[in-house]
């Protein structure tokens, strides 16, 4: 039996979140003295992986599985489960990995939690602490399967490193047939995501209107942070759908999140509370904000960002 | 066309979120549910079809009896037929058995779920759903359009936005953006009154075996309060996010 891992990549690099996969896999397999096999999927090199304990590394060369689809991931990723024995398949909490996860659920007849914040809670019975009701809760949910799945959450585990002499198989796979063409993709380059992302900017309604992001976007582009926005900001166009974050938008599970012109509503909150520290910049020291942030500024935006821009230039280029 | 909606009843998004009971249960007590809002965004599309191309929207519920009145408000959207299905929802993978035997009975084009359930906050069954029945699946899905028998859906993915392209039948997880936030249709007095005409089925559920359990629950931990910054020291808050805070 084995803890298997798949480290997600992109572009033929592997993401962050699969080194905290991987870091996790390890402390779950000497937790329950299982070997920790690790799949990579069209990783340029998958030696890398060696920085954080596998005792295997299975990786998948494919021209065909250059473009990403759940389906035909999944049934790779399942039938190499299987080969090896799996015990609990460890996933990130990517877009992507949540995509398949399910589908993996199903073809391996297997328990799977997502937004998994820990390690587990027990090994036997497998009970792991998961976050639901939007960030404002947690459960610990018992994962009844012979097989089961555990999505870790970004950013909560960690990475860790710890070396190992992995044995690196070349598997080839199956043929697939997807049910599902992808005709295009289209990706912003160059900008940082945000579930990618250690530091998000958001900006709220306080910033007026759109003219006005190039203080967010200069922000960001000094801390080399990813940019998001409230509801009302993308309801209105100021900014794209996809920087809509918060209960409705996408979830932000960042080191660094930063809320200028945002007043902190509830539904604002519950998406972004699993970054690890908050700071809010707001003119109105009443803003509920306040009440959820480490750190604040009682100021208005359009006086303070320029000055906090200038001064992280100066410090960044003293580091 | 014949689409079904799968909807999950929800606690309200401004509900406080308390639990009885040795925290093994959630606190129903002055709490309002809701349609999931994903699961209205889907809704909502499903009657752009309807009203198009004629589609007949049927919108299911795994649960109790207390689920009715979010279907009956599904009915006053303007959904043609309402199914409960009779048990409590257990965990994804039964809830996606429950519905995997409904779609059996009749044969849907379209399966529409939510992208997830802000309340299980899951993202399970829809992909279990459409893995059950094997069906192409396309989650965080911002747009969807048939052509025949030809569907081209948009993903959201993390920093853009990827175009795909399948046959009918399919099962998306539907959000924001499948429609537009005022796109949504509130239901007006005819709408009502035409819902308490509509059929509502209760229909008994199939055998299906949960793989998860909620054990208990548990509140993030109090936060400290907030540090406040003087403005003319903007020094100082990059000195605690560096020193104290350790994130840049
Ligand atoms: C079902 C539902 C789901 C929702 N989901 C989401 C969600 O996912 N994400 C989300 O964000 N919202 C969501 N909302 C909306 C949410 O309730 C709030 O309306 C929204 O978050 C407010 O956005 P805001 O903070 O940008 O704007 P406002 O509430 O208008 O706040 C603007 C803030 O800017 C401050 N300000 C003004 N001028 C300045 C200045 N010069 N300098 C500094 N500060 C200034 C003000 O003091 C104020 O606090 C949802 C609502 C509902 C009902
Ligand atoms: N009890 C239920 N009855 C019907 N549909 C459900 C139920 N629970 C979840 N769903 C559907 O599955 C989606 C994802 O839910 P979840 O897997 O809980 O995140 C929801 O948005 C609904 O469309």
């Amino acid at each position: 039996m084995a803890i298997i891992v798949y480290a997600e990549s992109q572009n033929g690099k592997f993401k962050k979140s699969a080194f905290e996969a991987v870091s996790y896999g390890r402390a779950l397999a000497n937790e329950s003295n299982k070997n920790l096999v690790v799949i990579s999927i069209n990783a340029d090199d998958p030696n890398e992986l060696a920085n954080y304990g596998p005792d295997k590394v299975l990786s998948v060369k494919d021209s065909s599985m250059n473009d990403y689809t759940a389906q035909v991931y999944a049934d790779t990723i399942s039938e190499l489960s299987k080969k090896e024995g799996v015990s609990i398949l460890v996933l990130s909490s990517s877009a992507d990995s949540k995509y398949m996860s399910p589908l993996l659920a199903v073809q391996l007849g297997a328990g799977l939690a997502s937004n998994v914040v820990s390690t587990p809670i027990s090994i036997s019975p497998l009970v792991v602490k998961r976050s639901c009701f939007t960030n404002k809760a947690f459960n610990h949910t018992t994962l009844k399967g012979s097989i089961n799945i555990i999505c870790v959450s970004n950013n909560s585990y960690g990475i860790h490193e710890k070396e190992s002499r992995p044995e690196v198989v070349d598997v080839k796979i199956s043929k697939n047939n997807p049910k599902i063409k992808v005709e295009s993709l289209d990706k912003a380059t160059g900008s940082v995501s945000i579930a990618d992302a250690d530091i998000v900017i958001s900006g709220g309604r306080g910033l007026k209107g759109p003219e006005n992001w190039h203080l967010i976007e200069d922000l960001a582009s000094t801390l080399g942070a990813a940019t998001a926005c409230s509801k009302p900001v993308s309801d209105m166009g100021w900014r794209p759908h996809s920087e809509h974050v918060g209960q409705t938008g996408k979830p932000v599970a960042s080191n660094l999140y930063i809320a200028i012109g945002v007043s902190g509503a509830i539904q604002h909150l519950a998406g972004i509370n699993a970054s690890k520290v908050k700071v809010v910049i707001n003119n109105d020291p009443e803003a509920p904000f306040f009440k959820a942030a480490d750190y604040g500024i009682v100021a208005d935006a359009f006086d303070v960002v320029p000055k906090l821009i200038e001064k992280l230039k100066a410090f960044k280029s003293h580091q | 066309m014949n689409i079904l909606v799968c909807i999950s009843n929800v606690p309200d998004t401004t509900s406080k979120i308390n639990f009885v009971e040795n925290d093994k249960i959630f606190d129903t007590n002055g709490v309002q549910f809701i349609i999931n809002p994903n699961d209205e965004f889907g809704l909502t599309r499903a009657i752009w079809f309807q009203q198009k191309n004629q589609a007949t929207v049927t919108v299911v519920t795994v649960g109790e009896i207390s689920c009715e009145p979010i279907l009956r408000k599904c009915l006053a959207i303007g959904a043609n037929k309402a199914v409960r299905i009779d048990s409590k929802a257990l965990d994804g993978f039964s809830v996606a058995e429950q519905l995997k035997s409904l779609c059996e009975k009749e044969s849907f084009d379209i399966i529409i779920c939510g992208r997830e359930s802000i309340d299980y906050n899951g993202g399970m069954v829809p992909g279990m759903l459409a893995q059950m029945l094997e069906m192409p699946f396309v989650t965080n899905c911002i747009s969807m359009d048939v052509n025949g028998n030809e569907v081209i859906a948009k993903r959201e993915i993390d920093g853009g936005v990827e175009t795909l392209s399948c046959s009918l039948p399919i099962v998306i997880g539907a959000q924001k953006g499948l429609v537009e936030e005022s796109d949504l249709i509130i239901p007006n007095m005819r709408g009502i009154m035409q819902a308490r005409q509509k059929p509502l089925d209760v229909v008994a559920p199939a055998n299906s075996f949960s793989k998860s359990s909620v054990d208990k629950f548990e509140k993030p931990p109090a936060k400290g309060s907030v540090k406040l910054v003087d403005p003319d020291n903007i020094d100082e808050l990059i000195s605690l996010l560096h020193n104290e805070a350790k994130v840049i």
